[in-house]
């Protein structure tokens, strides 16, 4: 089929065989990175989602985290999250979608769709793994440290904050630090008046697989408080959990990492929809309208195109 | 003298009034019921390390914060604190659901030599039969949706008083059944949270449902079937 090279290139801010559009701005995290595996002895090209090592051994988190817990807890369920989505994904107008843009797609606005349950855990988990360290836990400093001060009082506070987020995740979820810039508490509220103070650090917590991307934060820290996560060495003791995670695992450097990309990221599509309003007012095609010249030549379903 | 004026009938109107009126302030506080078998007894389909930290600590934890949020409860009413009464409503389901529900989910359970496993006769039956063919089937039915169900939740075996029908049901966290309809009943609840089965099966739920059933006390779910269905 044509429709292939025509895809490549549409995907990036429409979907029209989908009959979706992503909103023409920029995502936190979105990276317009595609995995395309060919297959020896065909054409077609299947995209696949690939199970990410920890970054560090099954056994270097102990004793906080068990090796037999990183044995289960990635070894299967992360697993199980990758290879259920491949599955899914295969054939389908989501394939070929980096992971990010999956989760955005899917989630659909919270009527969510089948395939976001395993995307979104696939990331969360990736985002988990890397958001522990062998010897972590500690104190942050520099601007990480500084912003906690400022959006929680102090750190011990953010502590006590984050922990009692965590331990009231009724049932399965998540707990989150993210980065909120410029967005109202309301999500599908638009900030009219964006200034450098709606820009803070937040705590949120999320049911199952939902997270922060899917309300435009830039997610910065993650606990997993699903019993799986922590059933094997605590028990029922996740409050106990959550310290140990605070106290030893968490790894304050990548934390900081993510708050400096989550700070150029905000900079950056500030610009860009300052550039738009511009255009906009000079009365220049936007990329919307240019989307809509693509859009005209894109082979879809229709069989009324006149290319046929 | 004192001890008279105090004990004239006006106080003691008074005084009798306000010991009504405490009675009806006490608050009922709920306690953990004993399970009817040791925690060893419905092994090996569940093990007794899970029956004893799923009854100590997870339903007891429930019950704790079920009496605690009651008590809450109760004082927001009497000061007429509208923003806590609704506050609190969270809570109420979260621990009262998982107080109703596992209060359910230990009599839906029996060791082998009493029962356990014994596929149901009677009314109820019948009643399987008719709803869905089979045992067989409800069993494949509702062990495909408990597998399906993401995350934490129940799947039900329930009665629909007013449809006068069998239904599988799932909820999610420790909803009680009743928040899916007003007229249905639970005969059979079985525990989805990981907490139900992880020191055990691990990730593997599916081994898990399919091993339940050999402890499963369908005399308790007859019982119930039969009273409401009456």
């Amino acid at each position: 089929m044509a429709a292939t090279t025509s895809m490549v290139t549409s995907l990036t801010f429409t979907i029209p065989s989908l009959g979706l559009r992503l909103p023409t701005r920029s995502y936190p995290c979105l990276k317009p990175q595609r995995r395309f595996v060919r297959k020896a002895a065909s054409n077609v090209i299947t995209a696949t989602y690939e199970l990410k090592a920890p970054p560090y051994p099954l056994n270097a988190l102990e004793p906080h985290m068990s090796r037999e817990t990183l044995e289960y807890h990635w070894g299967k369920h992360h697993r199980t999250y990758v290879e259920n989505l491949n599955k899914q994904v295969v054939g389908t107008d989501l394939e070929g979608l980096s992971l990010e843009d999956i989760i955005i797609v899917t989630y659909n606005k919270g009527d969510i769709l089948p395939a976001f349950n395993n995307a979104a855990q696939a990331w969360n988990h990736d985002f988990f793994w890397e958001s522990m360290k062998p010897g972590g836990g500690g104190k942050p400093s520099g601007d990480l440290l500084d912003l906690i001060e400022r959006d929680f009082g102090s750190f011990e506070r953010f502590i006590e904050e984050f922990k009692a987020a965590a331990a009231t995740q009724f049932g399965s979820g998540w707990a989150w630090l993210a980065y909120k810039a410029n967005r109202l508490d309301v999500e599908n509220a638009v900030n009219p008046w964006p200034s450098e103070k709606d820009k803070e650090l937040v705590i949120v917590k999320s049911p199952n697989a939902v997270n922060p991307l899917v309300w435009d934060y830039f997610p910065l820290l993650t606990i997993d408080v699903w019993e799986h996560a922590y059933y094997l060495d605590f028990q029922n003791r996740r409050p106990d959990y959550i310290s140990v995670f605070m106290e030893k695992l968490v790894s304050w450097e990548t934390v900081n990492t993510r708050l400096e990309k989550a700070k150029a990221r905000a900079a950056e599509r500030e610009m860009e929809e300052e550039r738009r309003r511009k255009e906009e007012e000079e009365g220049k095609p936007t990329n919307e309208e240019e989307d809509d010249d693509l859009e005209m030549y894109v082979d879809n379903d229709n069989d009324d195109s006149e290319a046929e | 003298m004192a001890l008279r004026s105090l004990a004239t009938r006006k106080t003691l109107t008074l005084a009798l009034k306000s010991t009504r009126l405490a009675q009806s302030r006490a608050l009922q506080t709920f306690s953990l019921p004993d399970l009817p078998y040791d925690y060893g007894a419905l092994e090996p389909a569940i093990s007794g390390e899970i029956m004893q930290l799923h009854h100590q600590k997870h339903h007891q934890t429930y019950i704790t914060n079920y009496n605690k949020a009651l008590e809450q409860l109760h004082d927001a009413i009497q000061k007429g604190d509208s923003s806590t009464v609704v506050k609190l409503q969270s809570a109420i389901k979260f621990n009262g659901g998982g107080h109703i529900n596992h209060s359910i989910f230990w009599k839906n359970l029996a060791p082998i030599s009493e029962g356990g496993g014994e596929p149901p006769h009677g009314s109820l039956g019948w009643a399987i039969d008719t709803n869905f063919g089979s045992l067989e089937s409800l069993i494949q039915k509702m062990n495909a949706e408990g597998a399906a169900l993401q995350g934490s939740g129940w799947v039900w075996l329930g009665l629909d008083k007013e449809l006068k029908k069998l239904v599988v049901e799932t909820t999610t966290n420790q909803d009680p059944l009743v928040t899916n309809g007003p007229n249905l009943v639970p005969l059979l609840g079985i525990d989805v949270w990981e907490h139900a089965y992880y020191l055990q099966y691990k990730n593997v739920r599916p081994d898990y449902l399919k091993n339940v059933w050999k402890v499963i006390n369908w005399k308790y779910a007859s019982e119930v079937y039969e009273k409401e269905s009456a």
